[in-house]
């Protein structure tokens, strides 16, 4: 070695040892799923690829597909109610603003899973607040069922994605030089055209992450499907929670679980591609 | 400022406040329900009590959950600030063999998602017969908040100038001091937010606990949930409420000294 390098070593061993124990978990996942399931017992069997073809059915192409509209629903949502928080959130001319803004947006991500998931029974529920509210004003009589639907799943999942939403358009909203903006007005552009083709244009790259970090991360969701959804709306969570703690197929729970984590891997693979071909066109254009 | 100009602001600021108001409601509703006097969870409230609150801290279940999810947090969260923190350390000032392959594992728990890491725990864990301890959760918990730290400790670092650990260097002090005396007491805000992130997180994570948790050792968010399935009433809301109004308080205070919008990149406003 050349070059002293104080604390490599310290600082590389436990590092590995960390990700060599990570391995390992995923490893056993890995495993698992190509093992024999026996019925009504926790221990598996020999090398098999039957967990594999058992997923060619029906129900399971459902669950899937119904795991993607809702990611890309909650996606298109929270992008689209994120937008004006982290637009306000980076140009308010008020520092105190800006910093109610950021602790409203930012702390629902710290308050868990279950305490938000929960907070949404109370709020869609029959006796729930907007139902209340909306009989005792009179627009409807009867309670309209929003639990245990996609739409009460979904609205619950855009609050959960919006913190992550937020932080990453705003990181892309501070980043445009205001030159182009100001440039633009002084050529006579009216703030609404600005927007749409200055602001909006310069932000795509946050904008397509933003997207797709939601939608990956979505469709990991498990306890807003499992307690909103009520069994009534499976994501991909909750079959893989189902056949693991119900039916006590490890193995299968094993592949369905791989099955999720490749199709997040792609997304993010996908957005990769999409954002190199997005940088490639300004360059050029 | 023209007619116009004052129109658009106005609707701009209404669908903001909407927006906030979409964002927060949950949080509010729990709070108010919290103190309701009867089992049934209206809002807004029918009076005041805080036999909820009572309940809630007096629960045996919630008692010995919130024990098991202090001793999971403690660990997980220190050793997490000292695992990113050199991890931040090694991957800022170095490059070596493998070093693509280590990020890839260590940054991969923010996409892996959380059933698959939980499950891939509960199996290593029955293989290596750990079920009923605190290993294996501590471990999840490690892996799945190492990253926040490591990122909060990569920023302060790019933030710190090289000069004075070269200084240091040049007169003499040993690697060691210029570490302890220099490096860390710069970096330090990004270690002590990284912790306080990786805390926060650990302190209410579910989804892997869930997999990795016995009924011995549960989590206060396992307990939560069991709870939710079986009861209905403001228990939840009560614990709910002092999760909720702990974490802002923490978010005002960390942003106060800490500037969330600096940790988090957003702030040339």
């Amino acid at each position: 070695m050349t070059r002293q390098r104080p604390f490599f070593v310290q600082f590389l061993v436990p590092a590995v040892l960390v990700a060599v124990i990570f391995a390992a978990a995923m490893f056993n996942v890995l495993k698992y799923s190509f093992l024999e399931f026996v019925p009504g017992s926790l221990n598996v069997g020999g090398f098999t690829l039957e967990n594999f073809t058992r997923i060619n059915r029906p129900i399971y192409y459902w669950v899937l597909l119904d795991t993607f509209i809702l990611s890309f629903a909650t996606a298109f949502f929270a992008l689209l109610l994120s937008y004006p928080i982290s637009f306000a959130l980076v140009r308010a001319e008020r520092n105190w603003v800006r910093s109610v803004l950021v602790v409203l947006a930012i702390t629902p991500l710290f308050t868990g899973e279950i305490v938000r998931t929960y907070s949404w029974m109370l709020v869609l529920g029959s006796d729930g607040v907007v139902n209340t509210a909306l009989k005792s004003l009179g627009v409807i009589d009867r309670s309209v069922p929003i639990m245990y639907t996609r739409v009460g799943v979904v609205i619950a999942l855009v609050q959960f994605a919006m913190p992550v939403m937020i932080i990453l358009l705003a990181t892309a909203i501070s980043q445009i030089n205001r030159d182009c903006e100001k440039a633009a007005a002084n050529l006579g552009a009216t703030p609404n055209t600005v927007f749409w083709w200055v602001t909006i244009p310069l932000t795509l790259p946050g904008i397509l992450s933003g997207f797709v970090v939601v939608f990956a991360w979505t469709m990991s969701a498990f306890s807003t499907p499992q307690l909103i959804g009520g069994g009534k709306v499976l994501m991909i969570s909750n079959v893989v929670y189902l056949q693991g703690f119900s039916s006590f197929n490890l193995p299968f729970a094993a592949v369905l679980s791989l099955v999720a984590l490749f199709a997040a891997l792609g997304s993010l693979a996908l957005m990769k591609l999409l954002t190199a071909r997005l940088e490639q066109n300004m360059a050029t254009s | 400022m023209s007619k116009g100009t004052n129109m658009r602001s106005i609707l701009f600021w209404t669908a903001v406040v909407a927006i906030l108001v979409y964002m927060t409601l949950p949080a509010v509703v729990v709070v108010a329900t919290s103190f309701n006097p009867t089992e049934v969870m209206a809002f807004p409230p029918s009076g005041f009590s805080l036999r909820w609150y009572e309940k809630a801290l007096t629960y045996p279940d919630f008692q010995a959950a919130f024990k098991n999810s202090l001793i999971v947090m403690g660990m997980s969260s220190t050793l997490a600030m000292l695992l990113g923190s050199s991890f931040a350390y090694l991957i800022f000032h170095y490059n070596f063999r493998g070093r693509g392959l280590l990020e890839a594992a260590l940054w991969s728990p923010l996409i892996v998602p959380h059933f698959t890491t939980g499950f891939g725990f509960l199996l290593l864990g029955s293989h290596l017969n750990l079920t009923q301890g605190f290993a294996v959760i501590v471990m999840a918990h490690l892996l799945l908040v190492t990253p926040f730290v490591t990122r909060a400790v990569f920023v302060s670092l790019s933030n710190v100038d090289p000069n004075y650990a070269r200084a240091a260097a040049n007169l003499g002090a040993t690697p060691t001091r210029v570490m302890f005396k220099i490096t860390v007491p710069l970096i330090l805000p990004g270690m002590i937010g990284g912790w306080l992130i990786a805390a926060i997180l650990s302190l209410t994570e579910f989804t892997a606990s869930l997999y990795v948790t016995a009924s011995r050792t549960q989590t206060l968010p396992v307990a939560m949930y069991n709870y939710i399935r079986e009861y209905a009433d403001p228990t939840i809301s009560a614990i709910s409420a002092l999760l909720i109004l702990s974490t802002t308080a923490i978010m005002i205070i960390a942003n106060h000294f800490l500037g969330l919008r600096r940790i988090l990149g957003i702030d040339n406003g």
